[in-house]
C-alpha cells in the first residue's frame, strides 16, 4: 500500500477524544479536519484580493502585546482605513493576532479559538515572546515558539512592537495573502498529528475534544 | 404585465436596493469614523466584507434551524421590500405593491427577527439568546409607537394600501404626512431609531457587552446572507418611511435623496449618544414616543387634522 493510501485511511479515521469523560463524548464531533483546496487560479486570485482588503481580526487579548491593539483600533492609528476590523467571535474572524507571550493556560484557549475559526485563516504573532520566548524564555509556564502549536503567517518582532510595526505586519500579511502564500489552514490539517503531539505535550489538563469544530 | 416581466423587474429592484443599502452602510461607517476623528474604511468596504465571508472554504452548521435562520432573515428583508412601491408610478420599481398592504409589510419587519431567533438559538452560544431576548423586547417596545403612528396614518388616508397613501401625498410638499400629521411622524421617527439599531438603541449587536449577540455563531455563508440582508432591509425600511411620511418618490434620485436624509437622522443621533442599557431602552419607547403616538391618533381622528 502506498503512502498516499495510508494517509487517506488515516484521514478517514475518527479522532479518539480520549481526554473527554465517557458521557460527554457524544456531545463533541470526532471528525478529523480535512484540507480544502483553492478554487481555480484567477477566481482564487480575486477572492484573495478581497480577503486581503477585509481582514477581520479576532480581538482576543491573549498577552500583554494586546495593549498595542487599542491604539491601532482608535483614532491615532485607525486600522479600519486598511480594511481591518475587530471581530468579537472566532467563528467570523479571519486573522488571529496572538498578543505576545502565551502562557500554557492561554495557549489552550488560543488553540480552541484558532480551530473554531473558519478558513482561510491567518495568524499574526506579535512580539518577541512568540518567536523565541523573549523575556519569558526560561519561564516554567510560558511557551517559547508559537509555530510549534499553530501555523503562523507573520511574525512581528519587538517588545513591544509599536502600532506602526503592527501596520507593517498587516501589510506584509496582505501581500502574502494576495500572493496565495497563506495556506496555514491546510498546513495545520496536513501536519495535524504533529501539532497535536506538541500541544498535548505542554497542555497537561487536556479536557477538550481533539479538534474543536 | 406578465409574471415574468414582474419577476425580472423585482430582481432588478432588489439588486438596486441591496447595492444602495450596502453603500449607505459604507457611508455610515465613514461618518462614524469622521466623528471619531478617523479616516474610516472605504465606502465599498461592506461589499468586500461580503465577498470575504462568502469565500470562506469551510463553514460549521449547528442544525436545521441554524441553516434556516439566515434564510428567514433574508425572507423578512425581501418580504418587507417587495410589498412596498419604491418609486410611485414606476412599473420597474413598483414591486408587488398591489398584492400586499401595510399590515403585511409590518409583519415582515417582525418576521425576520423571529426566524433569526429560532436559528441563532440553535447555535447554542449563551450570548445568542441574550441578544435575542434584548432584540425581541426592544422590538416589541418600538413597535408600539410605530404601530400608533401607522394607525394614525391609516385613519388619515382611510387606507392601508401604501400606494394610495403615497398617492394622497402628491401635489405639494405640504401634503406630506410630515406636515399634515407631524405628531405621527415624530413617534415613527423615534421608533425608527430603535429599528435601525444605532446608538443609543444598539443593544442587540453590542460587541462590547454581548459579542455581537444573535449572529455570534453565524459564519461564512450564513453571515454573508445576513450581511446582504442588512443592506436590503435597511433600504426597505427607509423606503417604507419615505412612503408613509415623506411623500414617496417619483424618480430614483428623489428616492435616494429622501432616504439618505431619513437615514442620516438615526446616524447623527447614533454618533452623538452613547448606548442605553436594555431596560432604559424599553422604558424610553413606552414613554414619550407612545404618548406622542396616542396624541397623533387623537389629533387626526377627533380634531380632524389640519384641514
Amino acid at each position: 500500500m502506498s503512502n498516499k493510501h495510508i494517509d487517506e485511511i488515516e484521514n478517514q479515521m475518527k479522532l479518539a477524544n480520549e481526554s473527554l469523560p465517557e458521557k460527554e463524548c457524544s456531545l463533541f464531533a470526532d471528525d478529523r479536519p480535512t484540507t480544502v483546496g483553492a478554487f481555480n487560479k484567477y477566481y482564487e486570485g480575486f477572492l484573495n484580493w478581497a480577503r486581503s482588503r477585509s481582514l477581520w481580526m479576532l480581538a482576543f487579548g491573549t498577552g500583554c502585546g494586546a495593549t498595542e491593539l487599542r491604539p491601532l483600533m482608535t483614532s491615532r492609528y485607525d486600522m479600519s482605513r486598511y480594511g481591518i476590523a475587530p471581530r468579537p467571535t472566532p467563528r467570523q474572524a479571519s486573522v488571529f493576532v496572538v498578543g505576545g507571550y502565551a502562557s500554557i493556560k492561554t495557549i489552550k484557549r488560543i488553540i480552541r479559538s484558532y480551530e473554531q475559526m473558519q478558513g482561510p485563516k491567518y495568524v499574526i504573532a506579535l512580539g518577541s515572546c512568540t518567536i523565541n520566548g523573549g523575556m519569558y524564555y526560561d519561564s516554567y509556564n510560558t511557551i517559547n515558539r508559537l509555530d510549534y502549536y499553530i501555523p503562523v503567517d507573520v511574525y512581528i518582532a519587538g517588545c513591544m512592537p509599536r502600532p506602526e510595526a503592527l501596520i507593517a505586519g498587516f501589510n506584509r500579511l496582505k501581500e502574502k495573502i494576495r500572493a496565495g502564500e497563506c495556506e496555514g489552514m491546510n498546513e495545520y490539517v496536513e501536519k495535524f498529528d504533529w501539532y497535536k503531539k506538541n500541544q498535548k505535550q505542554i497542555i497537561k489538563d487536556w479536557n477538550m475534544p481533539d479538534y474543536n469544530w | 404585465m406578465s409574471i415574468w416581466t414582474q419577476v425580472l423587474y423585482a430582481a432588478i429592484s432588489v439588486t438596486v436596493a441591496t447595492v444602495y443599502g450596502l453603500t449607505l452602510g459604507g457611508i455610515v461607517r465613514k461618518i462614524y469614523a469622521r466623528v471619531h476623528g478617523r479616516f474610516g474604511p472605504p465606502v465599498w468596504q461592506p461589499f468586500l466584507d461580503i465577498i470575504q465571508t462568502s469565500s470562506r472554504r469551510v463553514s460549521v452548521s449547528h442544525g436545521n434551524m441554524f441553516l434556516l435562520g439566515p434564510v428567514f432573515r433574508l425572507a423578512g428583508g425581501l418580504g418587507t421590500y417587495l410589498f412596498i412601491p419604491v418609486i410611485f408610478g414606476s412599473a420597474l420599481f413598483g414591486n408587488f405593491s398591489m398584492a400586499g398592504d401595510l399590515l403585511l409589510v409590518m409583519y415582515f419587519v417582525f418576521f425576520g427577527q423571529l426566524g433569526m431567533a429560532l436559528g441563532a438559538g440553535q447555535g447554542g452560544h449563551p450570548y445568542s439568546p441574550l441578544g435575542i431576548a434584548r432584540g425581541l423586547a426592544q422590538m416589541s417596545a418600538f413597535e408600539v409607537p410605530f404601530t400608533l403612528a401607522v394607525i394614525a396614518v391609516a385613519i388619515q388616508y382611510n387606507s392601508l394600501n401604501i400606494t394610495s397613501i403615497v398617492a394622497a401625498q402628491q401635489g405639494s410638499f405640504l401634503n406630506w404626512t410630515l406636515f399634515t400629521n407631524p405628531l405621527a411622524v415624530i413617534a415613527a421617527m423615534i421608533s425608527m431609531l430603535g429599528m435601525n439599531m444605532h446608538s443609543p438603541f444598539s443593544i442587540v449587536l453590542a460587541p462590547q457587552e454581548i459579542p455581537i449577540g444573535p449572529p455570534i455563531e453565524m459564519n461564512s455563508g450564513f453571515l454573508s446572507i445576513l450581511q446582504t440582508n442588512r443592506g436590503l432591509f435597511a433600504a426597505a425600511k427607509l423606503v417604507l418611511f419615505m412612503n408613509l411620511f415623506f411623500g414617496g418618490a417619483t424618480n430614483l434620485l428623489e428616492m435616494i435623496a429622501k432616504t439618505f436624509f431619513i437615514y442620516m437622522f438615526s446616524v447623527f443621533v447614533g454618533a452623538a449618544y452613547p448606548r442605553f442599557r436594555p431596560e432604559q431602552s424599553f422604558r424610553f419607547f413606552l414613554k414619550w414616543p407612545t404618548v406622542v403616538g396616542v396624541l397623533s391618533i387623537i389629533y387626526i381622528a377627533y380634531l380632524g387634522g389640519v384641514s
